[in-house]
């Protein structure tokens, strides 16, 4: 439950903000990181920017999740011949 | 995965536990970390005399059956609409859980942020935030109250059971089990707290804490810190996580649960009250409190009988020692919280480890 997502800011008024996840956008607010810009990666929890973050961890998190349903479908794929 | 950075982990580790020459057992604070391990495979890459712990890390696991108790009574009342992330609905309380009720006035928010809107929306009901979680989850809540008041929201509460987990460290180390050699810091709540937020634990219990994310190269790697620092006999507060994780934290996000909420002892389950473990509203805020609001007074109540979460949640045994693990308690049918979040120890141990 106290897992973050990093996402791109790709629109920002005020405190409100919409980010994007590997294409998957969706409204956040940024009162808890009164610096970012647009562009800056932020990580994403319960629909809060908790802290801005270097492009290359939100790479890795991005390749990992990536990863994760890939392996995820192929299981579910195994899951569906089995039956 | 960066393969040379593992193998490297891997050797530092393998080096430091033969040096150390007895059971070392560090413990994964974070039910994140849980998952992860066992993701990526490590539990097996680790050295025979090493044992990971799974510790109180996810916030729907340490929610006392009270609380949950009160949530279902609340949900009861015609006139409240129950605004909850979705990890909580599954909960089971003391005969009932939200999701077995099918009541008409839950609703699944996916953050504090909705409930707000709720209460807007819904002028005629008496919107209740189901607060949960540890200082990762806390800010937002603190927001969503701070705007409550700015609104003039009149149909907002909060019944917060919201959870520190500096003072739950402090309490394991201080008799619920005095055998854990380190911790595996949580990532998440470091980036609110700062890594520095650790040094009261290796200054009190003289414990290596590490802060790490969640790719296994970054597991690894805080863990051979950790091996490491136990071999030297140099514990200290050290971080692999610094693309997110600063030593100071976010200060934004303290200051604002600091403005809204005040210390507190608190019931973890499991666990049972922590002093300073938990956090209550401010003076100023009452008029938000559900709890005030509603006239709940919370008792603990007894766990269900047989669930071992209690010694899950201290790392005193494995999930797989409880009785009804995989029998009675499935994470279809769960007995016990550890059982319901997919963080939950035991409902990780079940899908990967059986
Ligand atoms: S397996 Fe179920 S009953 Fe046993 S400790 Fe875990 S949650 Fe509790």
């Amino acid at each position: 439950m106290c897992l973050a997502i990093p996402a791109r800011i790709v629109e920002i008024t005020g405190d409100r903000a919409v980010a994007d996840a590997m294409g998957n956008r969706w409204a956040i607010r940024t009162t808890l990181t009164p610096e970012v810009k647009l562009g800056d990666i932020v990580l994403v929890h319960a629909g809060y920017a908790i802290t801005k973050v270097e492009e290359e961890e939100a790479r890795q998190t991005w390749e990992l999740f990536a990863q994760i349903a890939e392996m995820e479908a192929e299981q579910n794929q195994a899951k569906g011949a089995e039956q | 995965m960066r393969l040379d950075v593992i193998q490297s982990a891997r050797s530092d580790m393998e080096q430091a536990c033969a040096a150390i020459g007895r059971l070392v057992q560090v413990m994964e604070v974070c039910g994140t970390h849980t998952v992860a391990l066992f993701r990526h495979g490590i539990r097996s890459m680790l050295p025979a005399n090493l044992k990971l712990l799974s510790g109180p890390g996810c916030p729907v696991c340490v929610t006392d059956q009270g609380y949950i108790d009160t949530v279902i009574d609340l949900a009861r009342r015609p006139d409240c609409l129950i605004a909850t992330y979705g990890d909580m609905i599954r909960v089971p309380g003391r005969n009932t859980s939200l999701e077995r009720l099918t009541l008409p006035n839950v609703r699944v928010v996916l953050s504090s942020d909705d409930a707000v809107a709720l209460a807007r929306k819904h002028p005629d009901k008496t919107v209740v935030f189901i607060a949960v979680g540890f200082e990762t989850t806390t800010p937002a809540t603190a927001v969503a109250i701070r705007q409550a008041q700015e609104l003039g929201l009149k149909n907002f509460t909060v019944l917060c059971g919201h959870k520190r987990v500096l003072p739950a460290m402090h309490a394991l180390l201080s008799g619920r089990n005095d055998k854990i050699d380190a911790f595996l810091c949580p990532g998440h709540v470091s980036v609110i707290l700062g890594s520095r937020a650790y040094e009261s634990v290796v200054d009190n219990f003289n414990r290596p804490c590490v802060v790490a994310g969640f790719e296994a190269e970054q597991i690894l790697m805080g863990l051979a810190k950790i091996c490491r620092q136990i071999a030297d006999n140099r514990p200290a507060v050290d971080s692999v996580y610094s693309l997110a994780v600063r030593p100071e934290g976010n200060p934004v996000a303290v200051g604002i649960i600091d403005q809204v909420f005040e210390t507190c002892d608190g019931p973890w389950r499991g666990l049972g009250c922590i002093p300073d473990g938990a956090l209550r509203m401010r003076e100023q805020y009452t008029d938000f409190d559900a709890q005030k609001r509603f006239g709940i007074e919370q008792f603990p109540t007894e766990e269900p009988g047989g669930c071992e979460c209690g010694k899950v949640l201290c790392g005193l045994v494995e999930p797989s020692q409880c009785g009804l693990f995989g029998k009675k308690c499935t994470p279809d049918h769960p007995v016990g919280p550890c059982m319901v979040s997919t963080e939950g120890a035991c409902a990780a141990w079940y899908k990967y480890q059986r």
